[in-house]
């Protein structure tokens, strides 16, 4: 066995995984992680399961230490620079950290998470089915709170297998994908029209549990309280004030603000990854078409594998100076440190 | 065969489940169908469906829109959905210990106070009452209660508190709680039990399911003290009887 030391590492960081399922009908959060393409590809590229546990990194900058061996990772999602012993490392691309070697990743340039997968995966208690840290609940393993330095995971000694990189698709851009409802009756068409027609931005004090988007205020038609029913990830409540709030992964299993629409599943990652401040907009699409695009979805994460490609050393160093260059719009430490870990529901 | 009940609406809650609103109030007749078809799903189940959330008035159906699509869904869950709940034949009850007022519940007495009468009588009418577990939600083992006597009916509070203890017994509207662990809150808090609904490493995990009867009953403070203790190294505090 090896170790992988957390050598620094900032806020709204935390073992995450494919999540929780079986036991909302109980309260259980599902958690896990915010961006789940990230997720799988990360694992892919280190021979895990698709939603094996990962550290999943917030906006800050962190750093990984390998000990008493050595320790093959892999990043995927939010792109930062990333260097070991001063050689860069590109994203979406596999790296082994001898014995003592550091994994420096500074601060994420557009979106928020990044995820460090570690070959053989983080090992912990399963509660559920999942080593997902639900901080509220207690829950996660082998830490159930948000890391910090000096943490440390037992891990595979790294197997040599020669490094990888993985050609995921272009990034789906234009706007967020949504299907109305369940409760977009509660809403008269000029506010469906104002929810679907305008420019909103994730507000800083967002977290796992859920993205507070600024724009216009929502108008209810009978007021914001409705009986508490069942949310999922990416429901979109309006609460009294009129400003939404799209439910993330560390969501209530339950809340009594009526839900305009909600965000396609294919999508929810995108939503997760966009930035605080970032103009974006909504798009109703239909059920058939957000359901093909689900299906779409899982089958990209299930074909990963057919994405590895051997990490070629020259076209790997092109495309990590290439992310070096446009270091230039990164968010600054001011920006980032609006990202607050709130414990609100 | 019995006559069928209106159909529920079935409400898209994205791409991979659906909310099946049998009222949009609350609604004990509206709860029994919810948990009916919780029942009937568990029994035979549908393929393709993950998972389903039971509330007061809807069922939450998890699903995976790779085996099953909205519509055939849709085609599958309104049969059963319209057919007459079955009696309840049996339902477990739970007593539950509950140290009410002084600093285990801190609004007791403004609630006295807001209905005109004494503290003793708003425990007396609390613990009078026969509860039903209508959902679970929020935060786990957090159960909402159907039941709640209606002169203790009363709107939430004005500011909710950010963090209220792990066992508060609370009133909300019309609605009774079972609080499991420390979380925000706008409901009046009437005291604290030492039950836990949820308790991890503990057979089971989960104490109370839908559809369980409560009732609570006063014990003094360091009755409290003894049974939390007891209840901390894994022991179940409430008793269970046959409803």
């Amino acid at each position: 066995m090896s170790r992988l030391v957390v050598a620094s590492i900032g806020p709204a960081s935390s073992v995450q995984d494919g999540g929780r399922h079986g036991a909302q009908r109980y309260g259980l959060t599902v958690s896990g992680a915010m961006d789940r393409l990230s997720l799988a590809a990360a694992n892919t590229l280190v021979g895990n399961e698709p939603f094996a546990a990962t550290v999943e990194i917030g906006p800050f900058g962190a750093a990984f230490t390998a000990r008493d061996g050595a320790v093959r990772v892999a990043i995927s999602g939010a792109p930062r620079n990333a260097d070991v012993a001063g050689n860069p490392v590109a994203m979406d691309t596999s790296v082994t950290l001898k014995d003592g070697e550091t994994l420096t990743l500074g601060f994420a340039r557009g979106g928020a998470f990044t995820y460090l997968a570690i070959e053989g995966a983080i090992k912990g208690e399963m509660v559920f089915g999942s080593l997902a840290v639900n901080a509220r609940a207690g829950l996660g393993s082998p830490y159930p709170r948000p890391l910090q330095a000096g943490d440390e995971f037992s891990v595979d000694a790294a197997s040599g297998a020669p490094e990888l990189r993985i050609e995921l698709p272009n990034p789906v851009s234009g706007p967020i994908r949504v299907v109305l409802g369940p409760q977009d009756d509660e809403f008269d068409d000029a506010n469906k029209a104002l929810f679907l027609d305008s420019e909103w931005k994730i507000s800083a004090t967002s977290d796992r549990m859920g993205y507070r988007l600024e724009g216009p205020a929502i108008k209810h038609l009978h007021g914001h309280n409705i009986v508490s029913d069942g949310t999922v990830n990416g429901s979109i409540q309006v609460p009294g004030n009129g400003s939404p709030i799209a439910l993330m992964m560390d969501r209530g299993t339950s809340g009594g603000y009526p839900k305009i629409a909600t965000v396609i599943t294919a999508d929810v990652g995108r939503l997760a990854q966009t930035s605080a401040g970032t103009a974006f907009r909504f798009r109703a699409v239909r059920m058939a078409e957000a359901q093909d695009e689900a299906r779409k979805f899982a089958q990209l994460i299930r074909n990963l594998p057919d994405r590895l490609r051997s990490a070629d050393t020259v076209a790997l160093n092109i495309e990590a100076l290439s992310d070096a260059n446009v270091a230039g719009y990164a968010v600054s430490a001011v920006d980032a440190g609006t990202w607050q870990v709130t414990a609100e529901p | 065969m019995a006559a069928t009940l209106p159909p529920p609406r079935l409400l898209p809650s994205g791409d991979s489940a659906v909310t099946v609103e049998f009222s949009r109030t609350i609604d004990d007749d509206a709860n029994q169908r919810v948990l009916a078809l919780d029942k009937a799903l568990a029994a035979s189940p549908i393929d393709g469906i993950t998972e389903t959330v039971p509330t007061y008035r809807s069922l939450l159906v998890h699903y995976d829109p790779g085996k099953i699509g909205f519509d055939a869904l849709g085609d599958k869950l309104l049969p059963i959905a319209i057919q007459p709940p079955p009696p309840v034949t049996k339902a477990r009850r739970w007593r539950v210990p509950v140290a009410y007022g002084g600093e285990h519940g801190i609004d007791l007495e403004d609630v006295a106070k807001a209905l005109s009468t004494t503290p003793d009588d708003i425990v007396a009418r609390h613990a009078g009452g026969d509860y039903k577990v209508a959902m679970i939600g929020f935060t786990p083992g957090w159960s909402y209660l159907s039941g709640l006597d209606k002169s203790l009916h009363m709107s939430r509070r004005q500011n909710p508190r950010l963090l209220t203890p792990a066992g508060t017994i609370s009133i909300g509207g019309v609605q009774a709680g079972i609080q499991c662990l420390a979380a925000p809150s706008g409901w009046h808090l009437l005291g604290r039990t030492p039950v836990r609904t949820y308790q991890l490493h503990r057979d089971p995990t989960f104490l109370t399911e839908p559809g369980d009867r409560v009732t609570f009953f006063s014990i003094d403070h360091k009755t409290f003290e003894e049974l939390d203790r007891a209840a901390e190294a894994g022991e179940i505090v409430a008793e269970q009887v046959d409803a």
